[in-house]
């Protein structure tokens, strides 16, 4: 039987987020293909119930990606983020779920190494907690 | 307005538990303002359930929906029949919300899904403090504007209490004495003189001590030809 293939979401900002991800596949380096990448105008865009829908729709992991906090495009798009993401986590948290299944990231536009190590990570937390509803449960 | 705060969602999932159908209610007026219970509140709370349920392998249907003000009948009235079509109503509105379901519909079960707390001013976004305890005889001409009863830890009503230091509350470091701001604010107003004025025990029937108080304003009621004449229209 095939290894059942994690399912990650990644919500990225289309300013240094989005330029990460481009110079990542510009310099050829390898991320784990089966994250799904939403890109969004600016993380402070990212509301805690896109985070929880795509729980809810079945991903084992989800990741916001934004700019670096003092160099953020829109200023302070990436702290509203990680606000948002904190709450999502304090939410998952009371309800028993794990919260390391929601993170926030930053990461330069200059950054070519920044997402493979994201995805990697976050594919490793999904892995290891697998999905919120066994397969062959699904309710 | 009234702020309220989510109850833990332990506590929401315990409630609903022995119920199929869950109808999940916000309020678009103040715990929508105070990010409580309004529209993306529901929406949150509903996928976090649902995902719970999930994990927990606990079958129940949800629906949200958000009213304009939950506290009045008619708006209610619009949501009627998700109300009587499910087992449970879960409000997401302030008490007053979940009562005004419950009034209304009391064979069916109206269960509150926040803790109301306080009438509070947002004093920055994010934080709301309270400065009022509806009392029912306002006071604050005489006092430069700042409540005495709502933000003096002790209600005191002529100046400041033995504890208060370097203008802070002995309850709460953090927190300036009310009697403080209250002379600060009748100095900027030149009118500190009124700091001397002696403030008589104060009637505290008016207040929540009297039991349920109502407030009426006649000429706003229908007569009893007015009540028939609405009932005929509905």
């Amino acid at each position: 039987m095939s290894e059942r293939k994690p399912k990650v979401v990644g919500f990225c900002c289309e300013r240094h987020g989005a330029d990460a991800v481009v110079l990542t596949a510009r310099t050829g380096k390898q991320y784990d293909a089966s994250v799904r990448l939403v890109q969004v105008p600016c993380t402070g865009r990212v509301d805690g119930i896109h985070i929880l829908e795509a729980l809810e729709k079945g991903a084992d992991a989800v990741f916001v990606l934004g700019c670096l906090e003092k160099n953020c495009y829109y200023d302070t798009g990436s702290i509203e983020g990680r606000k948002r993401v904190g709450y999502v986590k304090s939410m998952l948290a009371e309800a028993g779920i794990e919260a390391e299944r929601v993170e926030m990231f930053n990461a330069a536009s200059t950054n070519a190494w920044a997402f493979p190590e994201i995805v990697s990570k976050m594919v490793e937390v999904a892995k290891r907690f697998g999905p919120i509803v066994p397969e062959g449960e699904r309710r | 307005m009234i702020v309220a705060k989510r109850k833990p969602l332990g506590e929401i999932v315990e409630m609903l538990a022995p119920y199929k159908k869950v109808t999940v209610i916000g309020c678009r007026s103040c715990v929508a303002i105070c990010l409580a219970g309004g529209e993306k509140e529901v929406k949150m709370l509903v996928s976090a359930l649902k995902i719970k349920n999930k994990k927990d392998g606990r079958r129940q249907e949800f629906e949200g929906l958000v009213v304009e003000r939950q506290c009045e009948k008619e708006w209610v009235k619009e949501v009627e029949d998700k109300i009587l079509g499910s087992d449970v109503t879960l409000s997401m509105a302030c008490s007053l919300g979940a009562q005004t379901i419950g009034d209304m519909y009391p064979k069916h079960l109206t269960f509150p899904g926040l803790n109301t707390g306080i009438f509070g001013v947002p004093e920055e976004q994010g934080l709301w403090s309270e400065k009022c305890v509806g009392c029912g005889n306002c006071i604050i001409h005489t006092t430069g504007g700042i409540c005495p009863i709502a933000r003096c830890a002790k209600s005191m009503l002529n100046g400041p209490c033995g504890g208060s230091a370097n203008r802070k509350c002995e309850v709460n470091l953090e927190v300036d004495c009310a009697w403080s701001a209250i002379y600060d604010r009748l100095k900027l107003q030149n009118r500190l003189e009124l700091i001397e004025e002696i403030t008589p025990a104060k009637d505290w029937s008016a207040s929540h001590s009297g039991g349920r108080r109502i407030i009426v304003r006649e000429d706003a009621r229908l007569t009893p030809h007015q009540k028939k004449g609405k009932e005929a229209v509905q």
